[in-house]
C-alpha cells in the first residue's frame, strides 16, 4: 500500500487556514493558493474546513469549501474550531505567514498533537527551520551552502555591536515577521538605533546582517514530492536590485541576465536546499547574486505559498498551490497531470516564449506625512503582471496596468523632480519614471546606472524605448509615421495614446480622439496585435490552453474564433489599490460562473496576478492584458461577443463604458448613458432634483469667485472632489479658506476633464449604504447595512452593519423609496450601490454607482443571496425569480471591519477622514452587533486590553460620545490614562484617570514614554478635527502607538462600540459557528 | 539590418532581419525551448547543418564568454571548437548585452565566424509549424538578394563524419586511474570534462575507428548529430565490443543511446514531435525516481524492439517514448538525454559517477 492511500483513508477531513484580511505583505495571492488547495483536496472528496474571516474573498464562497467560519486566524479561535471540527489534516502553508506563524503556535503549544491534527505537506520542523535565522543559517551551513551572515540580538546593545563588527551599512530584520515588517537598512548607529527599537516591537529577536546593496536580487520556485523528486517552477530576477524588498521591486521571469551557468547553479542549489529542509510542496528560494562573479548568498527560504509562488503560477501556467496540496496529501508529481496541456506530466518545468513584466502598485500618494522610500520593508498594496514578447512591451504594459495615469515608460506627464541624482539613488514609488526623465535630460545608461545599480541591459530596454520616442518625436505628424517606426514603436508597446501624444496631435485635437486616428491607420496598415498562448511548453506539444495574452511580435493568432455571439466579455478589476481589491475579484469571479452556468462563454480580461479571476480554471478563456481601451477593443475585435459585462469589476471598467459605447460595443445591463448620468455630478443632480431627492449642496469648480460665494452660502467644512474616482482620490474635507485653496490648486489637477466639485459637509450624520441589483428599474433584491462610525470616514474604512441596527423604520422605507425612484429614473440593469446621509429622518443621497461595490459580497454572503449572480442573470436576461421577502430578515449581524498597514507604512498618520487608508477587510457573524463587532476587531488585529488604556478623545462632542465608554472601561477595572483636555473632562464626569502629558508638554509621566516602556495595551486617539494636522501632539502619540504595535482607535464611535462589545461579554463565550451554522 | 525571409520546403515564410553574418544559408530547421545557453546550444556539434530556432523570444541579454581554450585542448565555456549550427533564428535579439564574462555580442560572435542569425521572426509559429510537420529545410534569403538562393542537404548526409575527430586525441594520458574510450560522433566538451573531473583518462577515438584494438577499460558513446542510422560502422564496432569475451562498463548519451540500442538490435524511429528542450521529463522505470533533463533529438529507440538480454531504463512521462536502455545482467547503459547538460538542468549527472563507479 502507498502512502497516498493510506493517507486517503485516513485523511477525511481537512482544515485549511487563511490569511485573514488583505495588507501590506499579505494580501490577494493566498486568496488564489487558497481557493487552489480547496479545490484540490475537493477533487480527492475530502471535506474542507476554512477558517478565514475575510469575506469578500472567492474561496470563502459557497461551495469553495464545505465549512467556512468568518474567525481570526489566531491559535485560540483555531483550537476551538479544531476541538469543534475535529479534522484530520490541517494546511498551514497557504494562507501566507498569518497562518504558518498560527501552525506554528498550535503545533508548539502541543494543540494539533492533542486532538490527532496532522500537518499536511512541509512538516513543521521543517517551517521552523526556514523562519528561524539562526536555525535556518546553521541547516544551510550543514551543506555548505552560503547564507547572509546575522547576528541574532535580543537587546539594542546587542544589535549595536553586532553592527560594529559587521560595519555599516548593515539591515536589520524582525525576525518571524510579515514580509520584512520592522526592517531596514541603517547607514550608522543612529539609524540602528531607530530601527532597532520598532523591531524590537514586533519580535523579540532582531537580526543584524551584512548589507549587499547593489547585487541581483534572484528567485526560484522551488517544488518537492514525498519521494525526493524536485524541480523549479519559475526563476524570476529582480529588475531593482538587493537593497529594495521583493514585494516593492520590478520582477522579470524569467531571469533576463543570467547564463546558462548561473541559471542552473542557482536551480541546483535550490533543489539541494528544499531537500535538505525536507519541504514537502512548494517554497521560494530568494538568492543574492553578484553582478560580477558566480558569488551568491541565499537570502531567504519561504517553505510555503507566497506571493512570488502566485506570480510564478500565473507567469508560467503551473498552478503551484494545486500541486503543492496534493503533494500535501501524499501524491508524487508522476502521479498528476500538467493541467494546462492535460496530457504532460506535472512533473516538468515550463518553458516560456514570453517575458512577464510584475509592477508593485503603490498608494502612498493616500498617506499624509508618509516616507516615500523603498527599502527592505515592503509598502506597496498590489501589483501587476505584463506579458510580452520583447521586454519593451511587458514594461511599457505594466507601467500603465498599475493604473497611476501613467501611459507607459515614456509620454506622460512632466515629473517635478528637483535633483535627479538623488531620485535615482534613493529608490520611491517613482523610480521607473524618473529614469525616465534622466534620460531625457540626457543622463547615459552608465550613469543611470551608477546611481541605481539597476543592470544595464534593462536600462539599455528601457533606452531603446526612449529611442523609439524621439523618433516619433521627430515625426511632428502622423503621415510622417511609416509603418516601420509604427510597428517598431507598436512592438515596444507604445499604446496609440502615447504614439499620438508623441507626434504632437494633442495640439490639434482631443487626444481620445487622435488615439483613434492613430488606430485607424494601423489598422489600415495590418498593424494588429495577435493572441497568443501560455501553454507551459512553448508549442513544443500542441496544448488545448485558454490562457492568452495579447503582442505584436508576432504574425499568426493562436485561437482560432467562433464567431458564434456565444461569448461574455467580462473586464476585470486590475491592480489591488486602496479603494479596489479583492471584493471585485470576487464579484468577477461570480459573473464568469454564471456566464458559465447559463451557457455562455465565459471570457475575462485581466492582469492583476494575485487574483482568482485570473486562474484560467475560471472561465473559458483568459486574456491576461490591459484594461485600456485600446487593449479591450483589441479583444472585442477578436471575439466579437454577444455582450461585455462592466460593473463587476470597480471603477476601471466602469470608466470605459462611454467609451466602449460609441465604438458600438454591446454592453450588457444599464446602458453608458444611465452610467455617464449617475458618474456626471450635474447630470445626476439634475436628475435628482427632476425626482425630488435631496442631497448635500454642492457647486462645480469654474472659478475661486464662485467658490467663495459657494462657502459663503452653506459654510465651512466642505468637501472637495473631482468627479469619477474611486475611493476619494484627491478628495479632502477643508475646515477654513486657507485649507480650501490650497487643497484646490492639488485637485484642480487632478482632472482636466471633469469638473471639481466642493459639496457642504455634514457632521454627526449617519451614513446608510443601499447595495440592490434591479432589472428594467426595478429592485429586485437589496440590502440596506449601517455604519457604525459618522459621516466623515470614507465608506472603505468605515466599520459596517448589516442589517443596519440602529436606523429608524421611517429612515429605512424612505431610502427603500428613493432607490426605487433613482433605478426606475436611470433604468437599472444590474447591480448599483448608493450612499445616504441620514441625520434624524432627513435623508441625502451622496453619491450612485452603477456597478458593483466594495460591500457587495459582504452583503451577498450575510444574506445568503448572491447579488452578483442575480445581477449577472439580469445582464444575460435571462428569467430571474425576485427573492422572497423574508429571506431579507434574519436573526443575525454581520459587521464589515476594516484592515489598516500603517505599520507599513512609515511615518504616515494614523488617521481615518474621506481618503481611504483600509487595505482590507473582514467580516464576521455574530447572534448580536457586539459578538460580531468583536470578532471582526480581533480578526483586523485589535486586541482586548489587558490593563492600561490611553485616552486623548479629541474635541468636545468626541469627548461626550466617549465618556460612556470610559465609564466602562473603569467600571471593569482598567486603568485610564489620559491627555489634559480629556484627563480634566473624564475627573469632572467623575471617572477616575491618570493625567499623562502631551509630547510637547515634556513632562513626566508622557505618554509616549507610557508607550516605549510597552506599559499601554491600547490607545484611543480621537483628533479634533477631520482635517489631518502637521505633525502634531496626535500625530506623534498615533505614530507611536502603531510603531510599538500597540492597538490604536481613531475614532470615538467605534472605539465605543468596541469597548462596549469586550466589556460586556467574554471572548472566551464567543460562538464558534460556521457560515451555515447562522440561519 | 537587411532585411531576410525565412523559406521553409512548404512554402510558409517568416520575415525577419539580418543581425549575424551576411550569407543566405539552407539547412533543417529545428527549434529548441531552452531559456538559456545559446552560447553552448550554438558549439553543440549535434546542430551541425541545422538552423536552430530559439522559442524563448529574448537572445544576446548576455553576450559571449571569451573564446578561450584549457591547456588540455577543452574550451573554458563553449562545447565545442567552433559554431556548429548552421543559423540562428530568434524574436527579438538583443544588441545591448550585460555580463561581467561577457567578451563579445552576439552578432559579432556570429560575424566572426559567419554564421548568420535573424530576428524578428514570430519563432512560435514557426516552432507551430515545425511541430506539425516535423523539422524540415528551410533556407534564409535576403530579401535585397532575392536571386541568390543557397543549397542544402540534411536527409542522408553523415553529419557525424563532418564532425567527428579524425584522429586520437587523449586527456588526462597516464592521469588516471582507468582508462575510458570515447567514441567522437559529435561530443559536446563537458562530456569529457564530466569524464575527467571523475579522475579518468579519455581516449577520443574518431566515430569509425575500431577502438576494439585499443586497451581500455569503459567505453563512451558520445551525443552527435543527424540519422544514427548513417553510423552503420560504429554500430558495428560497438556490437564486437559487446560480444568481446572481455566485460567492460559502457555508457552511452543521445546518438549513443541510439548507437547502443541499434548495437543491442532494437529499431530507431522518427518522432511526430522531437524533444527539443531543457524541461524534458524522464522516469528511472519500475521506481518513484523522475528527473528534469535536456534534450535535442528527433529519434527514438523503439524499446520493443530491444534485442535479448536488454530492456528500457528511462521512460519519458510525456510521450512514454524511450529514454536510455540498459542491459539487464552486463554494466551497459546509455541515456536519451543529456546528463552533461550544458546548457540545462544538472539533475542527471549522477550518470557519470555510476559509469565511473563500474570501472573495476
Amino acid at each position: 500500500m502507498t502512502f497516498m492511500e493510506d493517507n486517503k483513508n485516513k485523511i477525511k477531513k481537512v482544515l485549511l487556514l487563511g490569511s485573514g484580511a488583505l495588507k501590506i505583505g499579505e494580501a490577494g495571492e493566498f486568496d488564489y493558493s487558497g481557493s487552489q488547495a480547496l479545490k484540490a483536496l475537493k477533487e480527492e472528496g475530502i471535506e474542507t474546513v476554512l477558517i478565514n474571516p475575510n469575506i469578500a474573498t472567492v474561496q470563502t464562497s459557497e461551495g469553495v469549501a464545505d465549512r467556512i467560519y468568518f474567525l481570526p486566524v489566531t491559535p485560540f479561535f483555531v483550537e476551538k474550531v479544531i476541538r469543534k471540527e475535529r479534522p484530520q489534516g490541517i494546511l498551514l502553508a497557504f494562507g501566507g505567514q498569518t497562518a504558518l506563524n498560527c501552525g506554528v503556535s498550535l503545533y508548539k503549544e502541543g494543540v494539533l498533537e492533542k486532538y490527532g491534527v496532522e500537518v499536511l505537506g512541509t512538516p513543521v520542523q521543517a517551517i521552523i527551520d526556514t523562519e528561524d535565522r539562526e536555525l535556518f543559517v546553521r541547516k544551510l551551513d550543514e551543506i555548505g551552502v552560503k547564507t547572509i551572515k546575522s547576528h541574532a540580538c535580543e537587546n539594542i546593545g546587542e544589535a549595536r555591536r553586532a553592527a560594529a563588527d559587521l560595519g555599516y551599512p548593515v539591515i536589520i530584520r524582525a525576525a518571524y515577521a510579515l514580509g520584512g515588517l520592522g526592517s531596514g537598512f541603517c547607514d550608522n548607529e543612529d539609524e540602528l538605533n531607530k530601527l532597532a527599537e520598532k523591531a524590537f516591537s514586533f519580535s523579540p529577536q532582531v537580526l543584524v546582517e551584512k548589507s549587499l546593496k547593489g547585487w541581483k536580487e534572484i528567485e526560484y520556485e522551488v517544488v518537492r514530492d514525498r519521494y525526493d523528486n524536485c524541480i523549479t517552477v519559475c526563476n524570476m530576477e529582480n529588475f531593482d536590485p538587493l537593497g529594495i524588498h521583493t514585494g516593492e521591486s520590478i520582477v522579470i521571469a524569467p531571469s533576463q541576465t543570467l547564463t546558462n551557468s548561473e541559471y542552473h547553479k542557482l536551480r541546483a542549489l535550490s533543489i539541494r536546499i528544499i531537500r535538505h529542509v525536507g519541504i514537502i510542496g512548494e517554497c521560494n528560494v530568494q538568492y543574492a547574486f553578484d553582478p560580477n562573479s558566480e558569488d551568491y548568498r541565499v537570502i531567504e527560504v519561504n517553505a510555503r505559498l507566497s506571493r512570488s509562488s502566485a506570480l510564478a503560477s500565473k507567469a508560467t501556467g503551473y498552478p503551484l498551490a494545486f500541486v503543492a496540496a496534493k503533494l500535501g496529501l501524499g501524491y508524487g508529481l508522476f502521479e498528476l497531470k500538467n493541467s494546462v496541456t492535460k496530457t504532460t506530466s506535472a512533473f516538468f518545468e515550463p518553458a516560456l516564449d514570453y517575458v512577464v513584466c510584475k509592477i508593485p502598485r503603490w498608494d502612498l500618494g493616500k498617506f499624509r506625512g508618509v516616507d516615500r522610500e523603498l527599502g527592505s520593508s515592503m509598502k506597496s498594496v498590489g501589483e501587476v503582471m505584463a506579458i510580452g514578447r520583447t521586454f519593451e512591451e511587458a514594461i511599457q504594459k505594466g507601467l500603465r496596468m498599475i493604473g497611476q495615469g501613467m501611459h507607459g515608460f515614456v509620454e506622460n506627464k512632466e515629473l517635478q523632480i528637483a535633483d535627479i541624482d538623488s531620485a535615482l539613488r534613493e529608490p520611491t514609488d517613482k523610480r521607473i519614471f524618473i529614469i525616465s526623465k534622466a534620460m531625457s535630460q540626457g543622463y547615459t545608461v552608465d550613469q543611470i546606472h551608477e546611481l541605481t545599480k539597476i543592470d544595464k541591459w534593462f536600462l539599455r530596454k528601457l533606452q531603446n524605448i526612449k529611442d523609439t520616442s524621439n523618433a516619433l518625436h521627430a515625426c511632428k505628424s502622423i503621415n510622417v509615421v511609416d509603418n516601420g517606426l509604427m510597428r517598431r514603436a507598436k512592438v515596444q508597446g507604445f499604446t496609440d495614446f502615447q504614439i499620438a501624444r508623441a507626434v504632437g496631435m494633442e495640439e490639434e485635437m482631443d487626444i481620445e480622439e487622435a488615439s483613434l486616428i492613430v488606430r485607424a491607420r494601423r489598422k489600415a496598415a495590418g498593424i494588429v496585435p495577435v493572441v497568443k498562448q501560455i501553454d507551459t511548453l512553448a508549442a513544443e506539444y500542441p496544448a488545448q490552453t485558454n490562457y492568452l495574452y495579447m503582442t505584436y511580435s508576432g504574425v499568426a493568432d493562436d485561437i482560432q474564433y467562433e464567431h458564434d455571439k456565444r461569448s461574455i466579455v467580462v473586464l476585470g478589476s486590475g491592480a489591488y489599490r486602496i479603494g479596489s481589491s479583492v471584493e471585485f475579484d470576487w464579484c468577477g469571479v461570480q459573473a464568469l460562473d454564471t456566464i458559465r452556468k447559463e451557457g455562455y462563454r465565459s471570457v475575462m480580461i485581466n492582469y492583476n496576478p494575485e487574483t482568482v479571476s485570473t486562474d484560467y480554471d475560471m472561465c473559458d478563456r483568459l486574456y491576461f492584458d490591459e484594461l485600456t481601451f485600446e487593449r479591450v477593443l483589441d479583444i472585442l475585435d477578436l471575439e466579437s461577443p454577444k455582450g461585455v459585462i462592466v460593473s463587476t469589476g470597480g471603477q476601471i471598467p466602469n470608466n470605459l463604458a462611454i467609451r466602449l459605447d460609441q465604438q458600438r460595443v454591446p454592453i450588457l445591463g444599464t446602458t453608458a448613458k444611465s452610467i455617464d448620468n449617475a458618474e456626471d455630478r450635474e447630470k445626476f443632480s439634475a436628475m435628482l432634483g427632476r425626482i425630488g431627492v435631496d442631497q448635500p449642496e454642492w457647486s462645480a469648480l469654474t472659478s475661486m469667485e464662485d467658490v467663495d460665494a459657494f462657502i459663503a452660502k452653506v459654510g465651512f467644512p466642505v468637501l472637495v472632489r473631482p468627479s469619477y474616482v474611486l475611493s476619494g482620490a484627491a478628495m479632502n474635507v477643508c475646515s477654513n479658506q486657507e485649507e480650501l485653496e490650497r487643497f484646490l490648486k492639488l485637485a484642480a489637477n487632478v482632472s482636466h476633464k471633469h469638473p471639481v466639485v466642493i459639496s457642504k459637509f455634514l457632521q454627526h450624520a449617519k451614513e446608510v449604504e443601499m447595495d440592490a441589483v434591479a432589472r428594467d428599474g426595478e429592485i429586485i433584491a437589496y440590502a440596506i447595512s449601517e455604519h457604525i462610525e459618522f459621516a466623515g470616514v470614507h465608506s472603505g474604512d468605515a466599520t459596517i452593519q448589516f442589517p443596519a441596527q440602529k436606523l429608524y423604520v421611517e429612515t429605512v422605507r424612505r431610502i427603500k423609496k428613493i432607490s426605487g425612484q433613482i433605478a426606475r429614473e436611470l433604468r437599472i440593469s444590474g447591480p448599483f450601490n448608493i450612499q445616504f446621509l441620514a441625520k434624524d429622518n432627513d435623508i441625502k443621497v451622496i453619491e450612485c454607482n452603477l456597478r458593483a461595490s466594495r460591500s457587495f459580497p459582504f452583503v451577498s454572503k450575510v444574506l445568503k443571496i448572491n447579488l452578483i449572480e442575480l445581477a449577472t442573470k439580469v445582464m444575460l436576461g435571462v428569467p430571474v425569480e425576485k427573492p422572497h421577502k423574508s429571506l431579507f430578515d434574519f436573526d443575525y449581524v454581520g459587521i464589515k471591519a476594516s484592515q489598516f498597514s500603517f505599520n507599513r507604512l512609515q511615518k504616515a498618520d494614523p488617521v481615518l477622514g474621506v481618503d481611504m487608508a483600509s487595505t482590507g477587510e473582514v467580516g464576521c457573524l455574530g447572534d448580536d452587533t457586539g459578538s460580531a463587532l468583536l470578532a471582526a476587531m480581533l480578526s483586523v488585529g485589535q486586541r482586548i486590553p489587558e490593563k492600561n488604556i490611553l485616552l486623548s478623545t479629541g474635541g468636545a462632542k468626541q469627548k461626550a460620545d466617549m465618556l460612556e465608554a470610559a465609564r466602562t472601561l473603569k467600571e471593569h477595572g482598567y486603568t485610564l490614562y489620559a491627555t489634559g483636555g480629556t484627563s480634566r473632562y473624564l475627573t469632572e464626569n467623575g471617572i477616575e484617570n491618570n493625567l499623562v502629558y502631551w509630547p510637547s508638554e515634556q513632562r513626566e509621566p508622557q505618554a509616549l514614554t507610557l508607550l516605549h516602556e510597552r506599559k499601554i495595551d491600547m490607545v484611543v486617539n480621537i483628533p479634533k478635527d477631520l482635517t489631518a494636522g502637521e505633525l502634531s501632539n496626535g500625530y506623534k502619540i498615533r505614530r507611536a502607538a502603531v510603531d510599538l504595535n500597540i492597538p490604536l482607535i481613531t475614532n470615538s464611535r467605534l472605539a465605543s462600540a468596541f469597548i462596549q462589545a469586550f466589556c460586556h461579554m467574554d471572548v472566551n463565550e464567543l460562538p464558534v459557528k460556521s457560515w451555515d451554522e447562522y440561519k | 539590418m537587411r532585411n531576410v525571409t525565412l523559406i521553409l520546403d512548404d512554402g510558409s515564410r517568416f520575415h525577419g532581419k539580418s543581425f549575424g553574418y551576411e550569407k543566405p544559408v539552407a539547412g533543417e530547421v529545428v527549434f529548441n525551448t531552452a531559456m538559456t545557453g545559446y552560447p553552448e546550444s550554438l558549439t553543440d556539434p549535434s546542430y551541425a547543418g541545422q538552423l536552430m530556432t530559439l522559442t524563448y523570444p529574448l537572445v544576446g541579454n548576455y553576450g559571449v564568454p571569451p573564446f578561450t581554450m584549457e591547456p588540455d585542448g577543452l574550451a573554458t565555456f563553449m562545447e565545442s571548437d567552433k559554431i556548429y549550427a548552421s543559423a540562428i533564428i530568434v524574436a527579438d535579439y538583443s544588441e545591448a548585452y550585460s555580463h561581467w564574462n561577457a567578451k563579445e555580442s552576439l552578432a559579432g560572435w556570429l560575424k566572426r565566424e559567419q554564421v548568420p542569425g535573424i530576428t524578428g521572426v514570430d519563432t512560435r509559429q514557426l516552432t507551430k509549424v515545425l511541430r506539425e510537420h516535423g523539422v524540415m529545410m528551410g533556407k534564409i534569403v535576403f530579401d535585397d538578394e532575392p536571386d541568390n538562393l543557397p543549397e542544402a542537404h540534411y536527409e542522408g548526409v553523415n553529419f557525424v563524419d563532418q564532425v567527428s575527430c579524425k584522429e586520437i586525441i587523449r586527456y588526462n594520458e597516464g592521469g588516471g586511474r582507468k582508462k575510458v574510450v570515447l567514441v567522437d560522433c559529435g561530443v559536446k566538451h563537458n562530456i569529457i570534462r564530466c569524464l575527467l573531473r571523475r579522475g579518468v583518462e579519455v581516449i577520443r577515438v574518431p566515430w569509425n575507428y575500431d577502438f576494439n584494438s585499443l586497451e581500455f577499460d569503459g567505453l563512451f558513446l558520445a551525443n552527435g548529430p543527424g540519422d544514427p542510422d548513417t553510423c552503420g560502422e560504429a554500430v558495428a564496432h560497438i556490437r564486437r565490443f559487446l560480444a568481446g569475451e572481455k566485460v567492460r562498463p559502457c555508457m552511452g548519451i543521445c546518438m549513443g543511446n541510439q548507437l547502443l540500442a541499434k548495437a543491442a538490435g532494437a529499431r530507431i524511429y522518427k518522432l511526430k514531435y522531437g524533444h527539443r528542450s531543457h524541461n524534458q521529463p524522464v522516469r528511472r522505470i519500475g521506481t518513484t525516481q523522475c528527473f528534469i533533463t535536456s534534450q535535442n533529438h528527433g529519434y527514438a529507440v523503439d524499446s520493443d524492439t530491444l534485442g535479448e538480454g536488454w530492456e528500457p531504463l528511462f521512460v519519458n512521462m510525456n510521450d512514454g517514448s524511450n529514454e536510455g536502455i540498459r542491459h539487464k545482467e552486463r554494466p551497459w547503459f546509455s541515456a536519451q538525454f543529456h546528463p552533461e547538460a550544458c546548457s540545462g538542468p544538472v539533475d542527471t549527472e549522477f550518470l557519470f559517477d555510476d559509469f565511473v563507479g563500474l570501472l573495476k
